[in-house]
């Protein structure tokens, strides 16, 4: 009966994608469209071919199966966003790169840029929350997920969003807001899967054992349910056909300028900052095998880190048309902004005190301890940044690319690393990782490579700003635009090979897990009795 | 109905944000406090491999 009621909605959904594909009015839409048909009519198939069958008893235990599908999920897409982004380091610097001849423009930096922040950002990150969301809450817990199969339609519906939005840019379909390109359509299905997993987030809290929620889990819900107030403000659009993906905003002008950013921060701070907060207070504990610093820190932690970050949206348009008192204000809140960061930031390290040996022979704590240092790294040098002063002479130069990625590479892509490290092992039932030695070149191939990267930027940028602002006797500007790109040269190229050694260790990470997930390298193969 | 929100978040709901949050702190230093956190901060070293109700053995 219950498949017959999915095969029939399937059918349905089938039948308008045919439509939607009929009547297209652009190439990503009727592209979208047909993958949809595809997608919905394998399920289809696949629920008809199901009708009739017996019920199956309600599985028991920690449900792994969607975290093992996360955890690949996460190692894959993290090599693709990866791999592009060093693509198109290089096109900076050898504009040849974009192989005109070739790809008609299909390979250029426009449009393959939001393919690389959405593939690290949204596929990378956005699968390692989930999947350690759905590991963490269980374990924090002591509940199965909630919603059986919901969990599972979370996962493919994420992928799906994430082939949609990827396959729309490199078609010409975007909105144009940063971090937000995915157009209307597509925002409505997140839209859905995103309440779906709040369901199953909200659903496992509400039948804990535990009697109280354990802090990784306050800050995961954060993550949750800013992240879906946030998606739907930012993506408020009336669309101009229904068969189309363009789509004009609600807002205009300046307020839409402001909405855009007060998206913008808060997905690095809700998405990007307290989701992985969330990674960092259940995985590093259980690495170094001693509870958090001090609890009562971390309460103050969440408190202060929700309160403040949500107003530090306007320092993105300071000099802009945005009233002067809104650029003091966001300054003002992401200076202040910069305590519980740090308060974070030293529980996440004092974690380790009294097992501070352990860096020495475990290098998966090593990685974590130096996330945790990158986290702190970059949540100074942003306020900083956000000082006007300062920003005058940071904003639009590739100082703001540098500090952008000490955070992603540093903070966020390390911190999945370890996570991963710590998983892998337990999802497989494996007694312990592959190969230490691999996780070693791991670690120093990523951390050279973002030393290489963060600096080559701050160079550059600071030259940027300070050519871009030389006026001569006559108050004339001496460098012309293309004068700066010519000097930064260099630059670029260090930073691309900086990206090439994060990108290496990334391979090297992806190898020692796959073996590890295979049972290669286990001392010895046992069996867990039976109690 | 702008001017009135604006009225409200510039004055009463600020307040009520900033309560809140010394609330929370004063809450968290609490007399008694303590022993709960400790409590509290050793959840994930547990129910690690099993969920608890599969070791009762009750199904």
């Amino acid at each position: 009966m219950q498949h017959g009621i999915k095969a029939a909605v399937l059918g349905l959904i089938v039948l308008a994608a045919v439509i939607a594909t009929n009547f297209a009015r652009d190439l990503a839409y009727q592209f979208h469209a047909i993958l949809i048909i595809l997608v919905a009519g394998y399920l289809f198939i696949r629920e008809v071919g199901k009708i009739g069958d017996p019920v199956k008893p309600a599985e028991t235990g920690y449900m792994d199966g969607v975290v093992r599908a996360g955890v690949i999920a996460t190692t894959v897409w993290g090599l693709v966003g990866f791999s592009v982004g060093v693509w198109i380091a290089f096109e900076l610097a050898f504009p040849a790169l974009n192989l005109g001849n070739i790809f008609h423009g299909y390979g250029n930096f426009g449009r393959l840029r939001p393919i690389h922040t959405s593939a690290v950002i949204f596929a990378f990150c956005g699968n390692a929350l989930i999947a350690t969301s759905f590991y963490v809450v269980q374990r924090t817990c002591a509940a199965r997920l909630w919603g059986g199969n919901l969990a599972w339609f979370v996962f493919w519906g994420y992928q799906l969003f994430i082939v949609l939005a990827a396959t729309g840019y490199l078609l010409g379909s975007t909105q144009s807001r940063e971090y937000a390109e995915p157009e209307w359509y597509i925002d409505i299905w997140l839209t859905i899967v995103w309440l779906c997993y709040l369901a199953v987030f909200l659903g496992t809290l509400f039948k804990r054992k535990e009697p109280h929620i354990y802090v990784a889990n306050w800050f995961y819900l954060a993550f949750i349910i800013t992240i879906a107030m946030l998606h739907v403000v930012n993506n408020l659009a009336v669309p101009v056909s229904i068969f189309g993906s363009k789509s004009v905003s609600l807002f205009s002008g300046v307020q839409d300028a402001m909405v855009q950013w007060w998206y913008g921060h808060n997905a690095v701070g809700f998405f990007l900052t307290a989701g992985f907060l969330g990674m960092m207070y259940y995985f590093v504990p259980k690495q170094a095998e001693r509870p958090v610093y001090s609890y009562k820190l971390s309460i103050i932690h969440f408190w202060a880190l929700i309160f403040l970050y949500i107003w530090a949206g306007p320092h993105h348009l300071h000099y802009t048309a945005l009233p002067d008192w809104a650029q003091t204000l966001g300054m003002v809140m992401s200076i202040i902004l910069w305590m519980p960061s740090w308060g974070g930031m030293i529980n996440g390290l004092m974690t380790l005190s009294g097992a501070w040996d352990k860096l020495r022979t475990d290098p998966v704590l090593r990685i974590m301890v130096v996330s945790i240092g990158f986290y702190g790294m970059s949540t100074f040098e942003g306020p900083m940044m956000a000082i006007k002063a300062v920003n005058s002479l940071s904003h639009y130069t590739d100082w703001t690319i540098g500090h952008v990625h000490s955070g992603a590479l540093g903070w966020n892509g390390m911190i999945t690393f370890g996570a991963l490290y710590f998983l892998v092992p337990r999802l497989w039932g494996k007694e312990r990782l592959y190969s230490l030695r691999l996780v070693s070149w791991h670690f120093w191939l990523a951390t050279i490579g973002i030393i290489l990267y963060a600096s080559a930027m701050w160079v550059s940028g600071i030259m940027e700003g300070l050519m871009w602002r030389e006026v001569d006797a006559q108050g004339f500007l001496v460098n012309s635009f293309s004068d700066t790109v010519v000097a930064k040269y260099s630059l670029l190229v260090i930073r691309g090979c900086g990206g090439l050694l994060y990108l290496a260790g990334g391979i090297i990470m992806a190898v020692n897990l796959w073996k590890t997930a295979k049972g290669a390298g286990q001392a010895v193969a046992k069996a867990v009795p039976a109690e | 109905m702008y001017t009135i929100l604006r009225e409200l978040a510039d004055s009463w709901a600020m307040l009520v944000i900033l309560l809140f949050f010394l609330g929370v702190i004063v809450w968290a230093f609490r007399p008694g406090s303590r022993k709960l956190h400790e409590d509290l901060a050793q959840i994930p070293l547990r129910n690690d491999d099993v969920l608890p109700e599969d070791n009762t053995g009750e199904k």
